[in-house]
């Protein structure tokens, strides 16, 4: 339960540490590493080098703008849960963060390294898949920008080349007649999840739903986005008939496997039931949000920064 | 921070400096020696417990410039330069060698909250942390505060009571503390 050998580097600057990376083809950049240190603890991991990115400058934003809400690479999940005009910008980032482990984790793991470590009983990838986000990553080569739907190609594994870092995640704000919900079923809080659903609804002018999409963590082996058009022009409350459609499309793209943890069986009940919860408070925040729209103007502050 | 090695079979190693429980110190160590190792066996404070060395149980949790972190998922090679308060670093000084039992720590006695004790350092610690941020939790907050940390002897009813009794001693210290709750917590 140590780790190999390894050596180490602080870079103090982007282009030194992108430099490192493309030097040593198995070097593993160390955020957080909340996710990577378990794995050089227990050896599943075992890189020559490891680049600390901690000290590198202006990665520690969380920064909520008119098109979503930008989180910086050093941005710790306790920083971007506690960010009141972020929880305004996309709520479904704070009601999910709270399911990401226990606090002491929250105070030193990065939400973008959650992204890119592409596990999918993690909440964070699910997060960004169903809204349609986005990573921006560096490397010697240059810039670019990689969709959260060609993010994680398969367990653990993400599309980001060796010798790149990812600078910051984008999550889109939320639409104004959308709502949002978040909920999972796990053995303990804090633990990784048997299940979990993340919900976006939005409505039309007439107060019927216009889309209706779940993202999907710990049942299939990539975080899977499944858009569910069978709620299509449904209005509150949803029947039972149309969330146990929406639930039947869901299962029929899903690949749900068991674990150890639980059976398929077990597991694929579990999207049936969450898809349901999911689905139906999603649709009660979009409906809460465009009558609180309606009637008053002014947005509510939703605390204190 | 500098790197030697002597020969080619050695590995290197890196100037460290950490201040722990207000004392500077400079160590050389290797990369992969994790901050629960450097803190037991190069500074000889054995108060942080190892327990699961994965992040799962919480025995080795420290403060890290003032919060909660887990000891065995951070390398101290990376924590160079932090603060590390450990659960040697509760007390408090009343002008004798070991000191007086800081609030956490006697609501643990008061309450029976250690048992075996191989988990309570990691507890102390969290708790501490826990009631600077929420002084005043209800009992369903000082449950959540707690919920990162496994106890195997399973006595976590005693320490959600010592959570709620370390919130009314620490109270009793501020000027606007609520009136001490009994250490059964007031139930029948």
């Amino acid at each position: 339960m140590k780790p190999a050998p390894v050596a180490y580097a602080r870079p103090t600057s982007l282009t030194e540490a992108l430099e490192l990376l493309a030097g040593t083809p198995d070097a593993k950049v160390l955020a957080g590493g909340q996710s990577l240190v378990p794995l050089l603890n227990m050896r599943l991991a075992a890189p020559t080098l490891l680049v600390d990115i901690n000290r590198l400058p202006g990665l520690d934003h969380v920064m909520a703008a008119p098109d979503g809400v930008h989180v910086g690479a050093l941005a710790r999940h306790s920083a971007v849960l506690a960010d009141a005009a972020a929880r305004r910008t996309q709520p479904l980032l704070a009601d999910a963060l709270s399911h990401v482990a226990h606090a002491t984790i929250r105070n030193r793991g990065t939400t973008v390294g959650s992204i890119v470590h592409a596990d999918a009983a993690a909440e964070m990838p699910a997060v960004l898949a169903v809204l349609d986000g986005h990573v921006e990553v560096a490397s010697v080569r240059g810039r670019r920008r990689i969709e959260a739907r060609d993010l994680v190609v398969g367990p653990l594994q993400s599309s980001l080349e060796h010798d790149e870092i990812a600078l910051e995640a984008c999550f889109p704000a939320l639409d104004a007649r959308a709502g949002t919900a978040f909920t999972e079923i796990s053995r303990r809080q804090g633990d990784y999840a048997l299940c979990g659903v993340a919900a976006v609804v939005a409505l039309d002018e007439d107060g019927a739903v216009a889309s209706a999409r779940c993202g999907y963590l710990a049942v299939h082996e990539t975080p899977a986005v499944v858009d569910l058009p069978a709620l299509v022009g449904a209005r509150g409350p949803l029947g039972d008939d149309v969330v146990t459609a929406a639930a039947d499309l869901a299962l029929g793209v899903l690949d749900v496997e068991g674990d150890i943890h639980g059976t398929a069986a077990y597991r694929r009940h579990l999207v049936r039931v969450l898809t349901a919860r999911a689905l139906r408070t999603a649709h009660d925040d979009a409906v809460t949000r465009t009558t609180t729209r309606t009637t008053a103007p002014t947005p509510t502050t939703g605390g204190t920064a | 921070m500098s790197t030697t090695s002597t020969d080619q079979a050695a590995e290197p190693t890196y100037d460290v400096r950490l201040v722990v429980n207000g004392t500077p110190h400079e160590v050389r160590l290797p990369a992969r020696r994790l901050l629960s190792d450097a803190l037991r066996h190069d500074l000889g404070l054995t108060g942080t417990h190892v327990g699961c060395e994965h992040g799962v149980c919480g025995a080795c949790t420290v403060l890290l410039d003032g919060a909660p972190a887990r000891s065995c998922l951070v390398l101290a090679v990376s924590a160079d330069g932090a603060e590390v308060t450990t659960v040697e670093g509760l007390t408090e000084d009343d002008g004798t060698p070991q000191g007086r039992l800081g609030p956490v720590q006697q609501a643990f006695v008061d309450c029976h909250g250690l048992q075996c004790g191989f988990c309570t350092p990691g507890f102390l610690t969290t708790i501490t942390a826990g009631l600077r941020e929420n002084p005043d939790p209800t009992h369903d907050e000082a449950r959540e505060m707690v919920a990162g940390n496994l106890c195997r002897c399973t006595g976590y009813q005693n320490i959600v009571k010592a959570v709620e009794r370390a919130a009314d001693l620490a109270g009793r210290g501020r000027p606007d503390g609520d009136d001490a709750r009994p250490a059964d917590g007031g139930a029948a």
